[in-house]
């Protein structure tokens, strides 16, 4: 742990806060027309429908960057909350076939109710999503040597495999590939205030969940036995836990698509800082995830310019070493 | 001792055969069926040299092609999946699962991201080009994952986590290079990654024949020290046997071998990984028998994938990976619950 009292935790945080607010202003300022800082905030506050610029910043950067944020804040929450209920370093919504289960549900619902309104689409990748994070949980926990981390990442190919094989099937027959494409890429061009309504109605009760059960988490985090003797109803915790993770990457992930690995590396990163306290360790979460895919969002937009490139591509190419590092240290094992 | 493998050559022989039988008993099915239907009599007459000349054009130019390929890829990747679960003595290692098919993916990417453009993709160089950058990327890829999963050895379950990780990686990549390509460049490269075998011709089977022809019996000849590499170092040490030395030559084999034929039939996952465990439960463990019955399983299992693919829901055709991941990723999980 870094930070060894409450005032430089809470100071983190602050820091941590403010860089999120910059970075959400630098990713609104920064596009194919350049558009300045004090502009921004012109746009914002004193909005005038008449200025190209206002309108640019109003229905698309702004909608666009509060989304990275938040899509980022539910992902790192996601795993944190996992990580914790699960003491698997591993675990997390990418490596675990959610984002194929929300692409599958989605495919359905574009082939066989093509009327559906985002809401209705939204729900369905909900849905999706949960229905692969059961399958590979009861899998894993099913087989013979229990939910070790290997099992847990192994399910997830294989159902992931499964679930996008059947997807590109539909998707082939009933010629959705330019749609499902442009969605499983992984990228937050699409969004807009809509999209802004669902992320944050789902968020807010998705983190009051994760918040409100983040003491138990803590103590389950030391083993089940040591939980149970103190007490604990471990039963509850899991579900209201499993219940928080559905909302909080059903939600992101039906907005923005396939962006891994944010929700695998940022718990480690808020433990090593935060120390294991899931009080202080879920908000950090989402405060550093939330800054990391609006910084990863700004990158996807100058790797290649003045093409994008799929943010889910850059977090992938961060989140890798991260995960080898894992893999060679507690994860490995033996 | 004698009867037990005198039984076994036995056991050998009838399932040898009737594999083949199969194969051939499937072979002219799958010419057969299609969105034009030849019947049997008329693919033997044109076999033969006695059909029309659409027949001729069908069977010759655009089903055969396929076919074989489909079979030469099978091969490939199941002998591969033995090897490797050979000498990583873990059942669940497999080329696509390994990372390595990524790693050939990338470099045959990189190739007509860097080349291409001038070229023409089905010009007879190119075609002999694309195993050869496909085999240094999987090349590349092995040895990357061994070099990071390598901590005074290499332990099975590191070396899987940390293929999985390098899959991940090697996928990002692919997608921000696919992104930079031209749209003509790009749609080749989808269509070639997603594993379909559909726009073979006979420039395709005529690049992955050699390395078929020419690995297969050096694996076989390796059957013996696969044996041996199987019950684990302390014991081939212990027979008198180099273990890495021997590992190393494998490992050279299993990923040229799944080099080529990603380069042919890009990505297919799980074949690999299914049929030696077939393969096994049909004559157990000596690699001199697993080896040319994973051989015979996968070619079959991908011809028929491919027959499957190209007419259950014409005239959308699947491409074969993805009928291959649809009918082994069950079974997959099955041997996931089963294993420790």
């Amino acid at each position: 742990m870094l930070a060894n009292s409450k005032s430089l935790k809470i100071l983190i945080n602050f820091i941590a806060f403010i860089a999120v607010i910059l970075s959400i202003g630098l990713s609104i300022s920064f596009g194919a027309v350049h558009i300045e800082l004090t502009s921004v905030w012109d746009a914002i506050l004193h909005f005038n429908p008449e200025l190209t610029n206002h309108q640019v910043v109003q229905e698309l950067r702004l909608p666009r960057a509060l989304a990275a944020a938040l899509v980022g804040a539910f992902l790192a929450v996601s795993g944190a909350v996992m990580q914790g209920m699960t003491r698997n370093p591993l675990a997390s919504p990418s490596i675990m076939g959610v984002t194929d289960g929300a692409a599958f549900a989605l495919v359905i619902t574009l082939a066989f109710f093509p009327t559906l309104t985002m809401f209705g689409t939204t729900f369905a990748s909900f849905m999706g999503a949960g229905i692969a994070v059961v399958i590979v949980f009861v899998i894993g926990s099913l087989s013979a040597g229990g939910l070790t981390p290997v099992k847990l990442a192994l399910a997830g190919v294989a159902i992931g495999t499964m679930l996008s094989s059947i997807s590109s099937i539909i998707s082939l027959h009933f010629q959705l590939e330019k749609q499902m494409g442009f969605w499983l890429a992984g990228g937050l061009a699409g969004t807009n205030w809509t999209s802004i309504q669902i992320l944050m109605i789902s968020g807010l009760v998705g983190l009051i969940l994760a918040l409100g059960i983040s003491k138990s988490i803590t103590v389950l985090s030391l083993g089940e036995d040591v939980s149970t003797s103190l007490g604990q109803k471990n039963m509850v915790t899991k579900l209201l836990g499993i219940l928080s993770v559905l909302i909080l990457t059903g939600a992101a992930v039906s907005i923005a698509g396939a962006v891994g690995f944010v929700g695998l590396i940022v718990p480690h990163i808020t433990r090593f800082i935060m120390g294991t306290d899931y009080r202080w360790i879920i908000p950090s979460s989402a405060i550093f995830g939330a800054l990391l895919l609006v910084l990863a969002d700004i990158g996807s937009r100058l790797i290649n310019a003045p093409f994008e490139t799929p943010v889910g591509a850059i977090t992938s190419l961060i989140g890798v070493p991260f995960f080898l590092y894992l893999a060679r240290g507690s994860g490995g094992g033996k | 001792m004698n009867t037990y493998e005198e039984k076994k050559q036995k056991k050998f022989l009838i399932i040898i055969s009737l594999l083949v039988l199969l194969i051939i008993l499937m072979f002219f099915t799958s010419l057969s069926t299609g969105i034009i239907q030849i019947s049997p009599i008329d693919v033997i007459r044109t076999v033969f040299n006695n059909g029309t000349q659409r027949q001729e054009l069908i069977l010759f130019d655009f089903r055969l092609p396929g076919i074989l390929l489909a079979l030469l890829i099978g091969t490939g990747l199941a002998v591969s999946g033995a090897i490797l679960q050979g000498i990583t003595q873990n059942e669940l290692a497999d080329p696509g699962i390994l990372g390595i098919n990524t790693g050939a993916g990338l470099a045959v990417v990189l190739y007509i991201f860097f080349f291409q453009n001038r070229l023409d993709i089905d010009g007879f160089l190119s075609i002999f080009m694309m195993p050869i950058s496909a085999l240094g990327g999987a090349i590349f890829a092995a040895l990357l994952i061994y070099a990071i999963a390598w901590k005074k050895g290499v332990n099975p379950i590191r070396l899987i986590l940390v293929g999985i990780g390098i899959n991940a990686g090697f996928s990002a990549l692919l997608i921000i290079f696919q992104l930079k390509m031209d749209p003509q460049d790009f749609r080749q490269a989808t269509v070639w990654l997603s594993g379909d075998i559909w726009s073979a011709n006979w420039n395709f089977v005529l690049a992955l024949l050699p390395w078929i022809v020419i690995l297969i019996p050096l694996a076989l000849q390796k059957a013996h020290a696969l044996n041996v590499l199987h019950f684990g170092d302390e014991v081939a040490s212990g027979l008198g046997t180099s273990v890495e030395k021997e590992r190393l030559k494998l490992l050279i084999i299993a990923v040229s071998l799944a080099g080529a034929a990603v380069a042919a039939g890009g990505a297919i996952a799980f074949l690999g990984l299914v049929v030696p465990h077939i393969a096994r439960k049909l004559i157990g463990p000596l690699h001199q028998f697993i080896i040319p019955i994973s051989a015979l399983i996968g070619a079959l299992l991908l011809m028929v994938a491919d027959m499957i693919g190209k007419n259950i829901l014409a005239p959308t055709q699947i491409p074969v990976g993805i009928v291959v991941a649809i009918l082994s990723a069950p079974y997959f999980v099955y041997l996931l619950m089963k294993s420790k």
